[in-house]
């Protein structure tokens, strides 16, 4: 049976103890929520914290104020009980479907917003036991000098693997980082560092206590994840796209996000630009798909071929568009995800 | 009771949770054991130091190859395994050292300073490469270089065949390896028990095979070793070695005198592997304008892994069953197993005929297609006939193949949906055959292959005794259920041992789909006899002719006047009063095969052949090339359903594992590049990167079972827990041919390769993902064996004299 | 060669808790290290619950957690004070088995039964919070558990058939 190591386990009460423990810890110490990500980590030794920081004892981490001005997010909320709460279906169905669609149910019931927003970047090279590692002599991510990936990339091509980062983003996202010496609050689209090992801007004495989002009214968003099977995978690819409608149909404003494609959710500006003041029509469509696909290079670092997984961008671009535009795809989305998370609203 | 559904015998545990699995074993004192492999594909041994660890608190323990020298493997002519490896390491994942120690955590932390002085050496990653490279050899006992074993053989003049061909079809296939997965990881407990004698609990499916191999390894009696099978959460052809660990921990019981556990994790049962082998194949056959086929020439490359395992008879099976769907005249084979610094292959569901069948089956496809002929009617026109001799001289019996094909076309609505639904949508067909229980033991002997014995005394139990593995399958069931038929009592009145080696009889293993056929006819034998003494003993008492006694209700009585009778319970005490001690013995030993008299002919013989056929109706996204398999059909000739519902939970079984095996299951390796790196390592041992097929994925499935009870079989069943996988992954590929016109001449058939079939499509060139060269090599002199047509006996014509009989290295047999 | 572990230390039972397993209050101690799994196997001998990868890639391990399915071996065992756990063991009631459990048995629910606690506690809570799922509901709440003998279609059978005697039996109880 795999073993964890051993480590210290703290149980704070509020943000503000959490926050005292990690500042006196140091680097060695590391937050869990839900453990879905961190546990098996431990388990294979890719990550060896001497203490364990757990939030699941801090009231007020768990709540969900939504309202179409604005709305807050607590880091702790599980993936399940987004999935499961009817609010998160208007307005910010990128975000429920994101989490509808992450791994297993079980894991849903366990895993928590934050933890999946900061969820570790992977990697074929990386996500293995400490004696697979060993066999290849490590990797840049971790104990090791060489990107397998690509050889002589100076940084870590690990891929982030979070399905609501994406999503997230794409609604314009927020979060609140709370530490001893304060609170500071960023856009969840610069939270992210496009280097697999530094995935983060986060100090490891910050906690992600809060996702904050802006106005939801006139929004509609969806989220496309390719992944091989109905379940347990994470997404090898990622589409999340989000646009504020007049009540003619003609965008206002407009995100896209490519989730999976490296090593941070990639922000298809130029592609969402294109969008603005037209209505989706399919010339439009195509125009923003070439955009924002040109963005994806992914490696053979996950599962699936990567010129496929290249290849299947554009269509999953095209897919969401589409499904914004108002576009019943549900057919599609049973086809290519086995989903059985109904379309966008 | 037999025919009907009803609740196995071990459901209550499996449900409650009171199964005992060999991980759920604790006893008091046990130590840990952790195995330290080699993170090296090919090394050499320089020395190892293992000082450190045996230092570290907590360590009671720590073994190298040295303490444990001598040889096995599950076949007699390749014992080319030892428990740690002595002198060199062959795979990454090949045991170097143990540690035993108090806690399992500890065991782990000390296997870190265990030092290891190793000489890297060239790696071989598969067979081409192994053709290229005849050095370093993996084994020195391998035939040549590093090609394992070779095999050859032609039925008729196949030059000939061809040459009154109409058409010659050559195409190139390949299936890609792929892994049992069960959910249990393997586990073992060893004892020294307290007459200082060994038990060992295990996750097995051939108990006998193994208990020979300890016997031989730690050279102690098998009198006084003991082997329980502990039910298996799952095997699939995947526990039917000796493993590494099973020797160690059961040497460090000895040594230690405290119980020993070992619980792999899933990246070391990946290591342990035994799985499908992947096989490049080339088939080369010729046919009639009406689809008669004139011979075939299949020529197999075969990736074997670091160890022989069962290959030497893979190598066999990748061949051998090809005559037995449908009729072929002229047949010339030849297989060549190489190996490889991987895993090593074995046997999984299907053993060496799912990948050599998926090959045939869709050349068939192109054949009719070329031919114009709808497949299904193609195939009934080349369906092998019931009691056939085969080109190969393999003797069938009952064959439901005709009825299996029809019936598929009819349920799955064939007609109307071949080549005639939407761009996207498609049926594929195809069929197959497999045997129910190998010919032959896996070493020589005359002795029996299934043995039960009954206890049954004035309780009114009757216990049973067996030698075979529960699985998952049903075993235990389906021999209680026999015996409760013969005796006319309920199934829970009756106590099923099985696979421990002190209470039951020799059976050779959960395999081969043996155990319904063989340990069957072995317990009916075994209840006919408890009884016939029965019924002598209740003619006495009730004074009517025995013959009329008829068993049934829990009751025994005058069939002409029901209400002169006994209860069960009371005839058991008339026997024992009459007879003694009631206990009664079964014994089956498949019958002889005397027609393949030509040696290799014994490989493919059974007592009884099963067909299947299979409907695949798929989508396929042509943007994307993914697929999804909308709804499945297969028909199964059985022989007799014993019990319906485990009989359609085999069926379905396979044909998901037969579904996952065609979209998505793959064991495959990774090479790193070699002026960097000599890591040659599974690419993904986890369940979540080793794909498989979750509820969310699974189709419905439409399952009609052909019964035409089977002479041969109690009470007429046959096998239905291999052959319903095998057209599986044909009729996929055949599906997605009808579906968007691209052939996937490779398994698995995932949407990379359908895009850029659909690719070449477009582009004008062959609509085809697959295999595009074949190497060249030398297979040897065929042995060349006319068929029953052309007059042959059934010996070859240019066989070598052979040695007398053992020919194997001699077997030293230990008595107690 | 790289990174080595830390060094490795001995682990030692030290660590308390409180929790209901099976209904039942416990007093729990356990080396702190420990995953629920182990310790409901190794420290409590409930070997009824499983364990295929122990790390949250089967499903095998389910086990029921304050009302909901979870992965025990993704689960602290010092995080389990206070909480309720329901194991396979504590299916059956009054000596009767769930019904679930008499499906199961009886409709080829199971085979090697090494997934089967992990599939009966997830379809457990399905039945207790959606006492008449559609079958793709059912689909969808077995998509964590991975079973590698059946198929799945005898199970989504079984869960079926549960939930009409469920049913019912409420009928009978009203």
């Amino acid at each position: 049976m795999m073993r964890l190591p051993l480590f210290d386990y703290r149980t704070p009460r509020t943000v503000a103890e959490a926050a005292q423990i990690l500042d006196g810890e140091g680097p060695e110490a590391m937050v869990i929520a839900g453990g879905t990500d961190l546990l098996p980590n431990m388990k294979r030794r890719q990550q060896t914290p001497r203490t364990l920081v757990s939030l699941r004892r801090i009231e007020g981490l768990s709540g969900a104020h939504l309202d179409h001005s604005a709305s807050q997010l607590g880091s702790c909320l599980t993936l399940a009980e987004i999935a499961e709460d009817p609010r998160f279906r208007n307005g910010c169905s990128a975000l429920w479907q994101a989490a509808s669609m992450v791994a297993t149910p079980h894991i849903r019931n366990m895993a928590t917003l934050g933890g999946n927003i900061c969820l570790d970047t992977r990697c074929m090279f990386y996500d293995q036991s400490y004696e697979w590692r060993q066999a290849i002599n490590f990797c840049k991510k971790k104990d090791g000098e060489t990107c397998w990936v690509a050889n002589s990339s100076p940084r870590c091509m690990a891929v982030s693997s979070t399905d609501t980062g994406p999503a997230l983003m794409a609604l314009g996202a927020r979060v609140i980082l709370h530490s001893a010496r304060g609170e500071r609050e960023v856009t969840l689209a610069d939270l992210y560092n496009n280097d697999g090992r530094e995935y983060l801007t986060r100090r490891p004495d910050e906690i992600v206590s809060d996702i904050r989002l802006g106005p939801l009214h006139g929004w509609r968003s969806t989220y496309w994840k390719l992944r091989r099977r109905g379940s347990f995978d994470f997404p090898v690819l990622s589409v999340a796209a989000a646009a504020r409608f007049s009540h003619d149909g003609v965008v206002e404003e407009a995100r896209i996000v490519v989730g999976s494609a490296a090593s941070r959710p990639l922000v298809a500006e130029e592609a969402a630009r294109s969008l603005l003041n037209r209505r989706l029509e399919p010339e439009v469509i195509e125009e923003a798909t070439t955009l924002a696909a040109r963005l994806a290079k992914p490696l053979d670092n996950t599962d699936f071929d990567m010129s496929w997984r290249k290849k299947v961008t554009s269509q999953f671009v095209t897919y969401a568009l589409r499904e914004l535009r108002g576009d019943d795809m549900r057919a599609e989305r049973t086809r290519v995800m086995h989903s059985q998370a109904d379309g966008v609203s | 009771m037999i025919g009907h559904a009803r609740r196995r015998v071990d459901a209550r545990g499996k449900v409650t949770g009171q199964t005992i699995y060999a991980d759920d074993i604790s006893l008091p004192r046990m130590a840990y054991c952790k195995l330290l492999r080699s993170p090296h594909p090919h090394a050499r041994i320089r020395s190892i130091d293992t000082s450190r660890a045996l230092a570290h608190p907590g360590v009671y323990l720590v073994l190298t190859g040295k303490d444990l020298p001598i040889k096995y493997g599950i076949l007699p002519v390749s014992q080319d395994e030892t428990p740690l490896c002595v002198d060199r390491v062959r795979h990454v994942g090949d045991p170097v050292a143990a540690v035993i120690a108090r806690e399992e955590l500890t065991a782990a932390d000390a296997l870190e300073l265990i030092e290891v002085d190793y000489e890297i050496l060239p790696t071989i990653a598969d067979p081409e490469e192994a053709l290229a490279n005849p050095e370093p050899r993996i084994h020195d006992y391998s035939e040549e270089g590093n090609i394992h074993k070779r095999v050859a053989f032609e039925f008729g003049d196949v030059d000939k065949g061809f040459a009154e061909a109409d058409e010659i079809f050559e195409d190139t296939f390949f299936f890609q390896g792929n892994t049992h997965l069960p959910m249990e990881q393997h586990a073992s407990v060893a004892v020294r028990d307290r007459e200082g004698k060994l038990t060992l609990y295990t996750s097995t499916q051939t108990p006998h095979y193994l208990h020979r191999a300890l016997s031989k390894v730690l050279e102690m009696p098998a009198g006084h070793i003991r082997v329980v099978a502990t039910p298996c959460g799952g095997g699939f052809g995947g526990k039917s070695d000796p493993f590494n660990h099973e020797f160690v921990v059961s040497k460090a019981a000895l040594m230690l005198g405290r119980p020993v556990k070992i619980s792999l994790t899933r990246e070391e049962v990946f290591y342990c592997h035994r799985g499908r082998h992947p096989m490049l194949m080339k088939f080369r056959t010729g046919v009639k304008k009406d689809g008669t086929i004139t011979a075939m020439h299949l020529q197999n490359v075969i990736d074997g892994g670091a160890y022989g395992s069962y290959g030497v008879a893979s190598t066999f099976y990748g061949g051998t069953l090809q005559t037995t769907t449908y009729h072929i005249p002229k047949y010339r084979y030849q297989g060549a197993r190489f190996f490889t610094n991987k895993p090593p292959c074995g046997p999984k569901r299907g053993h060496g005929t799912p990948q050599p069948r998926f090959g045939q089956e869709v050349q068939i496809d192109k054949i009719a297609e070329k031919l114009k002929i709808d497949p299904a009617e193609l195939r009934l026109r080349i369906a092998v006939k019931p009691n056939e001799l085969t080109a190969n001289f393999l003797q069938l019996g009952t064959v439901g193949l005709e009825q299996c094909i029809r019936r598929v076309v009819a349920i799955s609505g064939w007609k109307d949906k071949f080549r005639k639904l939407p761009e996207g949508r498609g049926v594929g067909l195809a069929c197959s055959c497999y045997l129910t229980g190998a010919g032959l033991s896996i070493y020589w002997n005359a002795m029996p292959h299934s043995g039960i014995q009954l206890k049954l005394d004035r309780s009114g139990c009757v216990t049973l005794f067996a030698g075979t593995t529960e699985i998952g399958q049903g075993s235990d069931d389906v021999l209680a259920a026999m015996v409760a038929e013969v005796l006319g009592i309920k199934t829970f009145d009756i106590r099923v041992y099985s696979g421990d080696t002190d209470l039951g009889p020799v059976d050779l293993g959960s395999y081969s789909s043996r155990v319904t056929l063989m340990a069957g006819n072995a317990a009916i034998q075994a209840a006919e006899r408890a009884k016939a003494m029965m019924a002598e003993a209740v003619a006495d008492k009730l004074e009517v002719p025995k013959e009329r006694l008829r068993f049934a209700d829990s009751a025994v009585f005058d069939a002409a006047a029901p209400e002169k009778r006994v209860t069960f319970v009371e005839a058991i005490c008339l026997a024992e009063a009459r007879f003694g001690t009631i206990g009664t013995v079964g014994s089956y030993t498949p019958p002889k095969f005397p027609a393949a008299k030509y040696k290799g002919g014994g490989v493919g013989t059974s007592p009884a052949y099963t067909f299947s056929a299979t409907v695949v109706e798929v989508d396929v996204d042509t943007a994307t090339g993914l697929v999804r398999v909308a709804k499945l059909w297969n028909t199964h000739d059985l022989g007799r359903a014993l019990n319906p519902v485990l009989a359609r939970g085999q069926v379905e079984g396979s044909i998901y594992m037969g579904l996952g095996e065609a979209l998505m299951e793959e064991q495959d390796y990774r090479r790193l590049p070699s002026r960097l790196s000599h890591a040659l390592v599974h690419k993904f041992p986890s369940m979540l990167d080793y794909k498989t097929i979750t509820s969310l994925d699974m189709p419905e499935i439409v399952t009609e079972f052909i019964e035409g009870p089977d002479a041969r079989g109690p009470f007429g069943a046959k096998e239905c827990g291999q052959g319903p996988l095998l057209p599986v992954m044909p009729a996929v590929a055949n599906a997605i041919y009808d579906a968007v016109g691209v052939r996937i001449d490779e398994v698995p058939m995932t949407p990379e390769k359908i895009v850029r079939a659909l690719a070449e499509k477009k582009a004008g060139r062959a609509p085809r993902y697959g295999p595009d060269h074949f190497p060249e090599m030398s297979w040897g002199e065929p042995l060349r064996v006319p068929p029953p047509w052309d007059g042959g006996d059934g010996r070859a014509i240019n066989e070598p004299p052979r040695q007398p009989k053992p020919s194997r290295e001699k077997e030293k047999v230990l008595t107690p | 060669m790289a990174a080595k572990r830390e060094a490795p230390v001995e682990s030692q039972k030290t660590a308390r808790i409180k929790m209901v397993l099976n209904g039942e209050a416990q007093d729990v101690v356990f080396a702190p290290y420990k995953t629920l799994l182990e310790v409901l196997r190794e420290d409590l001998g409930h070997t009824g619950t499983k364990h295929g990868c122990e790390l949250g890639e089967c499903g095998a391990c389910a086990v029921i957690m304050d009302g909901k399915p979870v992965l025990s071996c993704l689960v602290l065992a010092v995080d389990c004070d206070g909480r309720e756990i329901l194991t396979v063991e504590g299916m059956e009631t009054d000596g009767r088995l769930h019904p679930l459990q008499e499906a199961f048995a009886d409709l080829g629910g199971m085979q090697c039964g090494y997934c089967t606690p992990g599939i009966l506690l997830t379809a457990k809570s399905l039945l207790d919070h959606n006492p008449h799922p559609s079958r793709a509901e059912i689909r969808e709440a077995l998509s964590g558990n991975l079973c590698r003998c059946t198929g799945y279609l005898q199970i989504f059978d079984a869960v079926e058939a549960a939930m009409v005697e469920i049913a019912k039996r409420g009928e009978t109880t009203k």
